[in-house]
């Protein structure tokens, strides 16, 4: 006989969510377990009884009949009084619970001896529990719908454009807390055409802030905000001043603002004063992603839309639930991947090994016994930053460098030409041009090495600076002007010969001083 | 000094020659690398003038000549503009050039160097390959430097048959070379000689009105691998192994720069040289392609400033527009400011920008724009998809998407900047008129292009006053 996985519909107010989709019912019949489903349970997340049958569940019209059968429920929100009253005894719950902030709850669901996960105590510094992280899937769900309600209650478009009808500014986003909602939050408001800025007192998220399109802004005063967990934690008063500081400024420039910080186990911080909103601009608009925890603005008021001071205040705590068939398809799936971690061997048993870290944190209640808190992990430290990949692009140099080289068959062509000149050359000149040809092939060789990696810039200075020296020409125009030959030779033109040595040494001296000065005139300007 | 002392002090010389043009290939070492390209010069011409080959009746003239030339040059030096760099430096090859001539005829009049036999032949032919050279560096370079000044038309001039032309030329220069060998006397050889002289002179306009002026930073680059190849010619025919081993250094380096410039626009070296667009183009640039259709939008200084304020990444591309307005301050300004922003400003510099190779270079740091920012095509064409507004200030053929689209275009295959991927690009030009190429660019069609008509400088000063306010 498999165990029965119960799916009730949610009764909180509101809440639209439902703990299992019909596509995950599929897979977790294929792992052995038999499910069922209250009827209606998927309603407000656009699946219907029908859907859930088609996919081999039982659907059950009463609630009682449900929680009765059941051997595991999945549920989404902590159950309340009656649902615990209804929950069999010795049964295994999986869902948010939030036991820092429910120990009545702890107490009765342990007084049923049930076995509870916690699918928010979830150890997330393990990497491989990712794929049960209902926290992370749900949080980048609100992070998106966050920024659709901010643009539902703001009065302009996000994308700024140039348009034959006017000019349209892009809208200003400032996104406070860099966390897994509000990454989503800049990567969507990115997307949508606004100029994003976001903060977080973690130092290490800039890179993803910007790898997301966003700006950092950063607070002016030195302290690393990281408190484990990938949470963050209080800061001191000196970091807290100059933050207020930052985010006055930023009020006053942001169209939007999307808050969601959050430390755990406390109330949120109040990051936006009331005269902060009140120097906002008109028609902008607040979300406040931390409402359910008290808020991050002060105007704020728990699952309201408000307006303050003609700044829309949206506190809506059920952002998640907003999106109800997306969040329930994570959440199903989250949930999916925790059932696959209890039942290894797919054979419909569940086994909740303490010694597994991952379940071991998320275990709260294991028969009855209050289990949390977990034990801290013994996590290895976290290996240095890996060094950069050394300026792999840095040493480029001209092109691939010296090109590709050159087939077989050219080269054999090439060199056999050579061969055939140098022969040429070889048989018939005298000994003493050979000594100078030599000199010459091998500078011509010289200059090729010399010049090959050059970088571009210097191309100029390069060019007037072989200018400059092309005019050793001089040389030869100086052993023409006066050779002493002793006696003077017959015929030999002295007055032409001098005048015309002359002009090419006064040539050349122009394109010898003005080369070389051009040249330092040039380099001198050149400055990283 | 003795002839063995004098032998020494040119090896010192030829070494820092070398070491002079391998310092400059690097930012650091490159002001070194000018200052031992100037000892090994003092070098040269010291223990040339103390040496045995100059008698002291000749110092003084010597001194007359170099004083003058001196005072010429270093007064150039100081007047150019960065602006005019490529004409300094192009009417420069052609004193090389016009030196290299002289001395050629020089040496040939000159009755004390008596050789004979092969000897004798070799020394006639390397005069005549020498004054040929020369030549056409000189007549080449004042065409570059007409060219480049804007005193001669930038369109390439493609005379009829001019393949054959060139060829008749060569045969011809050939066949009067024969001649000249063949002169029993000096007087007879001069004949000859002075009518390839005018074949040279006339060969080197011909090769450089052929060229367009996209390819003018390539002729530059060529001419000054002439003005080395001259020099070396004069070294063989003096038997100074200083000239060869310089001007081998000079000629061979000159011929690199312009084969790396070829490959980087994708052109064939020989058809540069050749003259004009290679082989295939002779009909009018203009026509070839299909005319772009669409509409410019166009778009005032104060709203590329908005662009520019909201935009997180920049990308300059500077042309030769921005050097004939002498905008680079301006344009350091802007970025100045934007970087104050935390604008990522960077530049974006095509290998043949401008009309010199390195030409954006100098001019960015001139006006101090550090070169940490101012990156390769190479470097720099992947980011543009990233890039909000990308900058292009008078620049046309560098960033046409034509020469990626349209196989039919005459700078197909030439390597662009891709600055139409990025989600904004604005141009900066006086008018629609086509570029240096004479292409029509499909780029300014373009949906997410915006047009900022006007002299780039008087343009960019509006756009910094805007940014300021």
């Amino acid at each position: 006989m498999p165990l029965v996985i119960g799916v009730p519909k949610e009764t909180a107010p509101g809440e639209k969510r439902v703990a299992t989709v019909p596509e995950v019912v599929e897979k977790l019949v294929k792992l052995g377990f038999a499910v069922a489903v209250q009827s209606g349970a998927g309603e407000a997340a656009s699946f219907s009884d029908e859907a859930y049958r088609a996919a081999g569940a039982e659907v059950l019209g009463d609630a009682a009949a449900l929680w009765a059968g059941a051997d595991i429920v999945f549920k989404v929100r902590a159950p309340d009084s009656e649902e615990v009253g209804r929950l069999r005894e010795g049964a295994t719950l999986i869902s948010f619970i939030w036991p820092a902030q429910n120990p009545g709850l702890m107490q009765q669901l342990a007084a049923k001896q049930a076995t509870v996960l916690a699918i928010d105590a979830l150890p997330r510094q393990l990497s491989r529990v990712q794929k049960m992280d209902a926290l992370t899937s749900m949080a980048g769900v609100s992070g998106y719908r966050a920024v659709i309600e901010a643009a539902n209650a703001f009065g302009r478009l996000f994308n700024g454009q140039v348009t034959a009808a006017g000019k349209i500014p892009p809208a200003r986003v400032f996104i406070a807390g860099a966390g897994v909602a509000g990454l989503a939050a800049i990567g969507t408001a990115a997307s949508m055409g606004a100029i994003v800025r976001a903060n977080d007192t973690r130092a290490e998220v800039a890179d993803q802030v910007v790898s997301l399109g966003g700006e950092f802004v950063k607070v002016d005063y030195e302290e690393e905000g990281s408190g484990g967990g990938g949470y963050a934690r209080v800061m001191s008063e000196g970091f807290q001043a100059a933050q207020r500081a930052m985010y006055a400024e930023q009020a006053k420039d942001a169209d939007i603002i999307i808050t969601t910080a959050l430390i755990p186990g406390k109330p949120a911080p109040k990051l936006i004063t009331a005269a902060m909103v009140e120097s906002m601009k008109p028609g902008s608009v607040i979300v406040d992603m931390a409402a359910e925890q008290g808020g991050n603005c002060e105007l704020t008021e728990p699952g309201q839309a408000v307006v303050r001071h003609g700044v829309t205040i949206v506190g809506y705590t059920d952002l998640a639930s907003r999106l109800a068939r997306q969040s329930s398809t994570l959440y199903a799936n989250n949930l999916f991947r925790l059932a696959e971690e209890l039942c290894k061997a797919k054979d419909g048993r569940f086994d909740v090994n303490m010694e597994d870290d991952a379940i071991r944190g998320l275990t709260v209640i294991k028969d009855g016994a209050i289990t949390w808190p977990a034990p801290p992990l013994k996590l290895p430290a976290p290996p240095p930053a890996a060094a950069r990949p050394a300026a792999a692009a840095a040493a480029k140099g001209h092109g691939e460098g010296a090109g590709a080289p050159a087939s077989g068959r050219t080269l054999a062509i090439l060199f056999a030409v050579a061969a055939g000149l140098f022969w040429l050359i070889g048989a018939h000149a005298p000994a003493s041009f050979l000594g100078h040809f030599t000199v010459f092939v091998l500078a011509c060789f010289i200059g090729y090495m010399v010049i090959w990696n050059v970088t571009p810039a210097l191309h100029t200075p390069l060019m007037s600076v072989t200018n400059a020296i092309s005019s050793i020409i001089c040389i030869g125009a100086l052993v023409q002007i006066a050779p002493p030959l002793g006696a003077e030779v017959a015929g030999r033109p002295e007055t032409l010969i001098r005048w015309l040595a002359l002009a090419g040494i006064a040539l050349t001296a122009i394109n010898m001083f003005g080369g070389f000065a051009v040249t330092r005139r040039m380099l001198a300007m050149f400055r990283k | 000094m003795t002839s063995s002392l004098m032998t020494v002090a040119y090896l010192g010389a030829t070494i820092l020659v070398i070491l002079s043009l391998g310092g400059l290939s690097n930012p650091e070492t490159a002001r070194r690398g000018n200052l031992s390209g100037v000892i090994g010069m003092t070098i040269a011409v010291l223990a040339t003038v103390l040496g045995p080959r100059v008698a002291a009746a000749g110092i003084s003239w010597i001194v007359g000549g170099m004083v003058a030339g001196a005072a010429i040059g270093l007064w150039a030096a100081r007047a150019v503009k960065m602006t005019q760099m490529p004409e300094l430096v192009a009417i420069m090859h052609s004193l090389v050039g016009l030196a290299a001539c002289l001395v050629g005829f020089a040496s040939y009049v000159d009755t004390s160097i008596a050789f004979s036999g092969a000897e004798k032949t070799i020394h006639e032919v390397e005069i005549y390959v020498g004054i040929f050279i020369g030549a056409v560096t000189f007549s080449g370079s004042v065409i570059a430097f007409g060219k480049l000044s804007g005193r001669i038309g930038g369109r390439p001039l493609l005379l009829p048959a001019r393949h054959w032309l060139n060829l008749a030329g060569l045969l011809a220069t050939l066949w009067f070379g024969r001649q000249f060998l063949a002169a029993p006397t000096i007087e007879a050889g001069l004949l000859p000689l002075l009518v390839m002289t005018a074949i040279a002179l006339l060969f080197g306009i011909h090769l450089v009105m052929a060229i367009g002026g996209a390819d003018m930073p390539v002729v530059v680059s060529m001419l000054n691998s002439y003005s080395g190849w001259a020099a070396a010619a004069t070294g063989f025919m003096l038997s100074n192994d200083l000239l060869i081993v310089t001007g081998a250094l000079v000629g061979s380096s000159g011929a690199i720069l312009s084969y790396i410039m070829c490959r980087a626009m994708n052109r064939n070296f020989i058809s540069v040289i050749a003259g004009g667009f290679g082989t295939g183009g002779g009909a009018p640039a203009a026509k070839a392609g299909e005319q772009p259709a669409g509409e410019v939008s166009p778009i005032s200084a104060a709203e590329t400033a908005e662009l520019l304020r909201e935009a997180k990444s920049v990308i300059i591309v500077p042309g030769y527009g921005m050097a004939v307005a002498q905008a680079q301050h301006t344009v350091f300004e802007i970025t100045k400011h934007l970087r104050e922003k935390g604008v990522n400003v960077r530049f974006g510099i095509h290998p043949v920008a401008g009309r010199m190779p390195g030409h954006m270079n100098v001019l960015l740091a001139e006006a101090k724009v550090p070169y940490d920012i101012v990156l390769e095509m190479d470097e720099i064409n992947e980011d543009f998809p990233d890039t909000d507004v990308a900058m292009v200030i008078g620049a046309n053929d560098i960033v046409n998407p034509a020469a990626q689209d349209d196989p039919s275009s005459p700078i197909a295959g030439m390597p662009v900047l891709e600055v139409w991927k990025a989600k904004t690009s604005i141009v900066m030009k006086r008018s629609m008129a086509s570029g240096y190429a004479g292409v029509d660019n499909p780029l300014f069609y373009k949906d997410n292009n915006r047009m900022l008509f006007g002299d780039a400088k008087k343009m960019l000063d509006e756009v910094l006053v805007a940014l300021m306010a």
